[in-house]
């Protein structure tokens, strides 16, 4: 792309005709033309040739930092003290609990303008359930999931539930089941120790109707990240009172296709990770020292968050095709997954990275003894013929153990995020226990998250978030629907099959 | 016909079951994710049987052989033997054979039962065993079931109660519960239904809901008919005294055309009104639920 003042107007007029656009949609793309342009980072030696040749990704989050791409504020805080700023006392109710977070969700920014995170909620709800009746608690519980469903226009944004059973917590999901919208997510925190069968099964039974929540195994998560940690965004494990600076991806599909084999790739790798640990160091730099988020965000001011507590994520995609090609270069027949040689050369790919990572100091990432975290990204619009994160390919997806067994064994790896999706047909909606029993092995196994749905429903996970299947259609027709990430959800549908999912009938 | 029931002689030898297939995930064959092994050889004969070709021993005739498409059955030393790595699972063999037979039967011992079980463990809650009738393998069902009890795993049996399992101390005392088939509850239509006496199912039925064995009753329900409404009728009757004291789930199953044999082919499926009409009618009776599938 030509960085000038005509190819900019260009691609504002594009977004200004697009009629599948809400106003609010066309505003905020607007609003990251020009950080796309910008040139105001110092970037590391061969950066932008290996951007160019798509061997690194900035994930569209531009060359003009101005906040953390994920902030996951104390919400607690928020509950106990109130916020200056936004002249808002500790709240005494429900109802003013409730009309407290709407307000403050409005302010916490992200990479999409909306916040990825809105807490755990149903244990800040909890105190409050004693000063009204059930029937107005679940009614207030009701109005709140409804409100968020029409004002946050994106299902990055994500809610967490769990570990302990709670009243609000059981309110969520019920209202949850009644509404079936793709907003907001929702994660259980899941300990088998801890959270109940029955609230557990609950959870099930609103994720065979309407997607969410997805099930994160909390001490598994706990252990990799011993911090308090939330998970926002699509399934990212972030500190509390912090986030996320930035997500960048190293492509290690397209480094396997320019490797002239698998001995090449991995002399590679170590240049690519460090540049783009290098760029986004740079990007870091920019946002702390440069622009002045970190020094006058009331957030920052008040404590929500705290510069420490943030760190920055590697992403990577496409293990799947990265593995078949260096399995082909090398002369080895056989394919991701299938074998005890696709499975020893992905361990190493993935060790690799975390060794690379490992041995990369960056100066603001505290809170992660200095070091970038992996992340198995879900994937954008432009991979294509790229498979999210270390999933098997759609369309090669092993019989359901195999599969588990697979996701097991690889998911350990990223201590900031992966996941993989089990669709299961009407038949489950009958016995969620046995969807428990599952989720119950493969943590065991060491499966970190893990997140179904009924193929039968409208309200479907699309790679890493939640969308409507009937909102991707309005999108195909070029009608415009309210839920900004609905359109990656169709391009995901229109590029990567994400709709076809192989779905388990039992 | 000689059935293949177990006897001390048969268990002082090496315990092996013939095994239809094994379901390595099943979600509706009990509470849960469960493992079902199906076993070959069925003391019943019910016309409406969705899987006959597990009702009856193969006694290698060999009719089969020659409509494999993939060449994966032979006869050696006069046996029909099957070679599994070949087979395509088409279902050739068994929609060929006229004596509701199939030669896709594995001899199994325990041993081998339990390892593939194994493969399974961290992600099922337990097992199923069903049929053909899996009371016909009452040794191999006691010793499969006491090693699944020590791998922590539940044990059901799926059974047309033909056999007086509920009073086999040593059977229940491995056995979680039975899902126990309630075809028919009148004499002459099970006998005609079943080729088989309903006397020993009915007995059953008290006796498991008595010892809290009784996981489930399923009665397949044909399009109206009055035999099977009263059927349903009297089950909620004959349960109900023991309703209060053990958890029993009452399946109605809407009779399918899928599987089945000779005139059953042309039988319609009811109405979801009359499977509704028949839940209502049991509602009261206190099952833990009554369930339409």
């Amino acid at each position: 792309m030509e960085k000038n003042l005509e190819t900019l107007i260009a691609q504002a007029q594009q977004i200004v005709a697009n009629s599948a656009m809400t106003h609010e949609q066309a505003m905020t793309s607007l609003a990251s033309l020009p950080g796309q342009f910008a040139s105001v980072l110092n970037l590391p030696d061969g950066f932008a040739e290996m951007e160019a040749e798509g061997l690194l990704c900035n994930l569209t989050e531009g060359y003009l930092p101005y906040c953390p791409r994920y902030i996951l504020p104390d919400y607690q805080k928020l509950m106990d003290e109130g916020c200056r700023f936004l002249r808002l006392k500790p709240p005494t109710t429900l109802a003013e609990a409730i009309l407290t977070l709407e307000i403050f969700y409005r302010h916490v920014p992200s990479v999409t303008h909306y916040p990825v995170y809105l807490g755990r909620v149903d244990k800040m709800l909890e105190p409050f359930m004693d000063s009204v009746s059930e029937a107005e608690a679940r009614q207030q519980i009701k109005q709140f999931m409804f409100f968020l469903s029409r004002s946050i226009p994106d299902s990055y944004c994500h809610m967490n539930i769990g570990p302990e059973e709670t009243l609000a917590g059981n309110y969520i999901l019920d209202a949850e089941m009644e509404l079936q919208e793709a907003i907001p997510s929702i994660t259980m925190l899941y300990d088998e120790k801890i959270t109940s069968d029955a609230f557990s099964e609950k959870a099930l039974s609103c994720a065979q109707l309407c997607a969410k929540p997805s099930f994160a195994n909390s001490p598994a998560y706990q252990a990799a990240n011993p911090f308090p940690y939330g998970i926002a965004s699509c399934y990212n494990a972030l500190p509390l009172a912090g986030g996320a600076f930035t997500l960048s991806r190293v492509m290690i599909s397209r480094i396997a296709e320019k490797a002239k084999d698998s001995n090449e790739f991995f002399e590679i790798l170590p240049k690519a990770v460090n540049t783009l640990c290098q760029f986004m160091d740079e990007k870091i730099r920019y946002l702390v020292e440069d622009s002045h988020f970190f020094t006058t965000n009331f957030l920052v001011q008040e404590g929500f968050i705290k510069l420490e507590n943030f760190t920055g994520m590697v992403g990577i995609v496409g293990l799947n095709e990265c593995v078949n090609t260096l399995l082909a270069k090398d002369g080895i027949a056989s394919r991701y997954a299938q074998s005890q040689e696709a499975d020893d050369l992905s361990h190493k790919i993935l060790a690799a990275m975390n060794q690379h990572l490992e041995a990369y100091h960056s100066k603001y990432c505290d809170v992660t003894g200095n070091h970038f975290l992996l992340h198995a990204q879900v994937g954008i619009a432009e991979d294509i013929g790229i498979t999210p994160g270390i999933r098997i390919a759609i369309g090669e997806e092993p019989e359901l153990y195999t599969h588990l067994k697979h996701e097991c064994k690889f998911q350990k790896y990223f201590p900031s995020g992966v996941g993989e999706i089990f669709p299961f047909d009407e038949t489950a909606k009958n016995n969620v226990g046995a969807i428990l029993d599952i989720v119950k092995g493969s943590f065991d196994q060491g499966m970190q998250y893990f997140s179904t749905y009924s193929d039968t429903c409208d309200v479907v996970r699309v790679t890493g978030y939640l969308v409507k299947k009937s909102d991707i259609e309005k999108l195909s027709r070029g009608e415009a629907v309210g839920q900004a990430n609905a359109t990656w959800g169709y391009y995901a549908s229109k590029n990567q099959h994400a709709l076809e999912r192989k779905t388990e009938s039992l | 016909m000689t059935l293949p029931i177990s006897t001390a002689a048969h268990k002082m030898a090496t315990l092996k079951a013939p095994v239809n297939h094994i379901i390595d995930s099943s979600f509706i064959d009990g509470p849960g994710n469960r493992t079902v092994i199906f076993f070959q050889g069925c003391n019943f004969n019910c016309k409406y049987c969705h899987n006959p070709e597990t009702i009856n021993l193969c006694i290698h005739c060999g009719q089969c052989i020659a409509g494999c498409p993939a060449g994966a059955l032979e006869m050696i030393r006069g046996k029909v033997v099957w070679d599994d790595r070949k087979c395509v699972d088409c279902g050739a063999c068994y929609k060929n054979c006229a004596y509701s037979a199939t030669p896709r039967v594995k001899e199994s011992t325990v041993e081998a039962v339990m390892a593939h079980v194994m493969g399974n463990r961290p992600f099922i809650r337990g097992i199923t065993v069903s049929g053909g009738e899996c009371s016909l393998q009452r040794d191999f069902l006691v010793e499969l079931f006491s090693q699944a009890k020590a791998a922590g795993l539940s044990t059901l049996m799926d059974s047309n109660g033909g056999l007086p399992i509920a009073w086999d101390d040593e059977l229940m005392a491995v056995t979680d519960g039975v899902m126990l088939d309630i075809k028919e509850t009148n004499l002459q239509v099970h006998l005609e239904l079943a080729g088989h006496s309903n006397e020993m199912v009915l007995k059953n039925a008290v006796e498991l809901a008595k010892r809290k064995k009784l996981t489930e009753i399923r009665t397949v329900v044909l399009a109206d008919n009055p035999y099977s409404r009263q059927t349903v009728i009297d089950t909620g009757e004959l349960l109900a005294p023991y309703l209060k004291d053990t958890e029993v789930i009452y399946r109605l199953i809407k009779f399918r055309p899928i599987g089945v044999r000779g005139e059953a082919e042309r039988w319609p499926m009811p109405s979801q009104e009359q499977m509704e009409t028949l839940k209502a009618l049991v509602a009261s009776k206190g099952f833990a639920r009554v369930i339409i599938t």
